[in-house]
């Protein structure tokens, strides 16, 4: 093995664009799940954002149009779900699970004719003075413009969750949706909006994958990386800010998974794909010692249906 | 004098059930009046209706002689009506004043909103630290947030449900002063309890409701409880009565008991210790959330200590789990009903034999002896009153009050030698609720140790030999029941945890500055 040969600017480079699905998506679930609502068909968003992105895109020979069809899309499929658990009252961990296998057969309906057909090139955004940094300047400041979307994204959930009105709106319905009903909060619009918010942010994860990270499509090409945004919520303690360390943590063991297979170290790459999981459960674990849900920060109401009976 | 409100006619029908039946009353402006009645008597729906959440069915409301139909919360706020509800609507993991702002149409900024809670809530003697969290206060303090947040509103009229139940004595004088005095500034407070001597003591008027219609009106002070508790339950009530004994010897002996784990908002129990006789009730009193459940727990087996904390007749049990204590005849009825007592999807036949399977003998080499079981749950029904079509019925599909009688009859049928019940007759109405008392007497008559923890003291006093009060994880030493006085309880309860009432000066200039905000800028 030969850790000389890997070159550590271009990893740190490639970790921001590998971490940005998951932030993508995981930001989303985030929104949700703070509003009570535990969507788990993330896959299934995802990769219908990817195929619906890729199409659009490649048809339109636009990104930009790429990425607003990816995020209608999510919103679209997340709104069946919306449907089925808002108002039909459905089990909500086992229509998300529908969701994603529903998701991963569209995703591959839509997707026939477009195997094999090359992606688009996105262009990297080049700041001058910044990019052009040593050795911060790569890392920092030569990506696609969807790398800086993402993290504003998260800024932006984070500053409305903290300081406005509809975000402690909305964090009131995740934690006790029967009183934010009895002070007349409309529970289930409320959560559906989420929920779309969700779904559109997971549709962007996804065509970010098909549109700038492969840049092509194949069938079932999110390879579980809804999961790990599952994963990132709970790892994240359902903190914006903390998504964002831990996509880049966890899109960092994917890089340096692929650098050490290419620097031809003797380990299964098996043992680092399951990695996220494993630190996720330890940081459940670690935070869950005795202490309890308040500390955990899970909202109170996380997956349980709200109906009004007054 | 023009009335503040007046309802005229107001009906609200569910399916299978008529909530409201052409009710008609009228509150006049600075009017404290009661609205009471039994559980499922109307109470909640009729205000419901008030505050927009439940549209009626026919009938009409006139605010201020105009017609009142609120579509939501919102627009009954809007117009000056504000509630206090029975189940807090509180947000555990906020803070104070984002519980408040949740609850206001056009909340100022967070630091301007917390300057204002707490000079309000100084202002009523409720004092209010508005950046702690909801999850870590008293009910008593939970109850001045909510308070707070109708009074930052200026309400007109403030709807107040069943607002003493979790209070201290002391506590409920405070709220009342607080009451008294928004009266003097001209508020209209609509009351609803079903207990009537706070109403006698509260209220200008009075409107019972029994079964969805007005049973009577009248002005409560010139009416005897007993003549008001005959209105509302429409027969006279049986007071459980009780033959003297003398207490036998110890059987149950608990001593350092101390929880070492709790659930995130629980309450550590701190060098709990007492004995109970054969044939005798120990009463444990205090507000919800001072180690009540943390006590059943420890009690039923639930949680498990170390082996001498508790002891059953000199043999040291503290370390056996429920199903070993219930074999050697200590039961328990935890207060939770649905899902803690009862498997709420279950037969009553199988809930039966979830909890008596050992003593009654239910089981044969690991089968279900169904045909015993069905007689267990036969007899229950039987001796209880428990109204149900069979016993084939689930659990869920009982009111309260005939399912807490299912749940205590099952354990008190199993002859045990000690029973402890947490809150046995909460949300029970008044009929079903002195037969439960009856029957714990009774089981203590003949020779039982029983332990009834409550937050009734009323019932307590009733039913108890002895009383103890737990605050805070701590157990008061027992004392005789007989010849207590309130005062004394509220005193042995911790009384009014902290809370003072402030002076009267500076509550009406904080008052006038929040109620004219036209007239400038508040004076310094």
């Amino acid at each position: 093995m030969d850790l000389s040969s890997i070159n550590w600017i271009l990893l740190l480079a490639s970790l921001m664009v590998a971490a940005t699905p998951i932030l993508l998506a995981g930001v989303g679930e985030l929104v949700t799940e703070r509003a009570g609502v535990l969507n788990l068909g993330v896959e299934g968003m995802m990769i219908t954002g990817a195929i619906c992105g890729f199409a659009i895109g490649v048809e339109t020979n636009s990104a930009i149009l790429g990425f607003v069809a990816a995020a209608l899309a999510g919103a679209a499929l997340s709104m069946l779900f919306g449907l089925l658990t808002q108002y039909l009252l459905s089990n909500q961990v086992a229509t998300g699970l529908a969701l994603t296998l529903f998701g991963l057969g569209l995703s591959a309906l839509i997707g026939q004719g477009y195997i094999g057909i090359k992606g688009l090139e996105v262009a990297k955004i080049h700041i001058p003075l910044l990019s052009d940094i040593p050795v911060l300047g790569p890392i920092l400041f030569r990506h696609d413009a969807m790398v800086y979307v993402s993290i504003f994204i998260v800024a932006g959930v984070w500053a409305t969750l903290r300081y406005t009105r509809a975000g402690l709106i909305l964090r009131a319905v995740g934690e006790n949706h029967d009183a934010a009903h009895a002070l007349g909060y409309k529970v289930v619009r409320i959560r559906l909006m989420a929920i779309a918010f969700g779904g559109a942010c997971a549709g962007l994860g996804g065509a970010y994958l098909s549109l700038v990270r492969v840049p092509q499509w194949t069938e079932g090409m999110t390879a579980g990386a809804g999961w790990i945004a599952l994963a990132l919520v709970v790892f994240a303690s359902w903190k914006p800010w903390r998504i964002l360390i831990g996509a880049y943590l966890f899109g960092g063991l994917t890089v340096l998974q692929l650098n050490l297979q290419a620097a031809g170290m003797k380990v299964p790459v098996e043992y680092l794909a399951m990695s996220p999981y494993l630190v996720t459960i330890l940081v459940l674990v670690i935070m869950s010692s005795g202490r309890g849900r308040a500390h955990l920060n899970a909202p109170a109401e996380l997956g349980r249906s709200f109906h009004a009976s007054s | 004098m023009t009335d503040l409100l007046t309802i005229q006619g107001l009906t609200k029908a569910y399916p299978g059930v008529v909530a409201n039946d052409d009710v008609s009353f009228a509150i006049a402006p600075g009017e404290i009046h009661a609205l009471l009645g039994e559980n499922g008597a109307g109470k909640s729906t009729l205000v419901k209706m008030i505050y927009g959440l439940v549209k009626p069915d026919a009938g009409a409301m006139h605010l201020h002689g105009q017609p009142f139909t609120p579509p939501e919360p919102r627009a009954a706020r809007a117009a000056g009506v504000a509630m206090v509800f029975q189940h807090f609507s509180l947000f555990e993991a906020l803070s104070v004043a984002e519980n408040v702002g949740l609850g206001m149409e056009s909340p100022p900024p967070m630091n301007q909103l917390s300057r204002e809670i707490r000079e309000v809530s100084h202002a009523y003697g409720l004092p209010l630290d508005p950046r702690r969290l909801v999850g870590d206060l008293s009910a008593g303090e939970r109850q001045r947030v909510e308070i707070v947040r109708c009074l930052l509103q200026d309400p007109k009229l403030l709807i107040m449900d069943e607002p003493t139940s979790v209070l201290t004595p002391q506590e409920v004088e405070i709220l009342f002063a607080t009451l008294n005095k928004l009266k003097s500034e001209g508020t209209s407070i609509l009351y609803i309890s079903h207990k009537l001597e706070e109403i006698r003591a509260l209220c200008d008027g009075a409107t019972i409701l029994r079964r969805g219609k007005v049973v009577g009106s009248c002005d409560p002070r010139q009416q005897s409880a007993a003549e008001l508790a005959e209105l509302m339950v429409g027969e006279a009530l049986h007071v459980p009565d009780r033959a003297a004994s003398e207490p036998g010897e110890v059987v149950l002996q608990v001593a350092g008991l101390t929880s070492e784990h709790v659930s995130t908002f629980g309450t550590r129990l701190q060098n709990v210790g007492f004995e109970v006789h054969a044939g005798e009730v120990l009463g444990i009193g205090g507000v919800a959330g001072n180690g009540q459940d943390e006590l059943l727990s420890a009690l039923s087996g639930e949680t498990r200590g170390a082996r001498e904390t508790v002891r059953l007749r000199g043999d040291p049990v503290g370390h056996l789990g429920p199903n070993a204590r219930r074999d050697r005849g200590m039961l328990s009825a935890p207060e939770e009903r649905l899902g803690h007592a009862a498997a709420p999807d279950m037969s009553l036949t199988e809930n039966g034999v979830l909890s008596g399977w050992q003593r009654e003998k239910l089981t044969s080499g690991g089968f279900v002896r169904w045909g015993a079981a069905r007689a267990f749950a036969e007899k229950i029904i039987e001796g209880f009153d428990v109204r149900t079509p069979g016993t084939h019925v689930a659990a869920r599909a009982l009111s309260g009050g005939n399912l807490q009688k299912f749940v205590i009859g099952r354990e008190i049928l199993q002859r045990p030698d000690v029973l402890v019940v947490n809150q046995p007759t909460w949300g029970v109405d008044a009929a079903a609720a002195a037969a439960i008392r009856q029957a714990l007497l009774d089981l203590a008559a003949q020779g039982a140790a029983v332990i009834v923890i409550s937050q009734d003291l009323d019932e307590l006093m009733e039913v108890s030999d002895r009383f103890a009060a737990l605050n805070a994880g701590h157990l008061s030493a027992p004392r005789p029941a007989r010849g207590l006085t309130i005062e004394q309880i509220g005193l042995m309860l911790g009384g009014a945890h902290d809370m003072d009432v402030a002076h009267t000066e500076d509550a009406e200039q904080i008052k006038d500055m929040y109620q004219n905000p036209k007239s400038g800028e508040p004076r310094p």
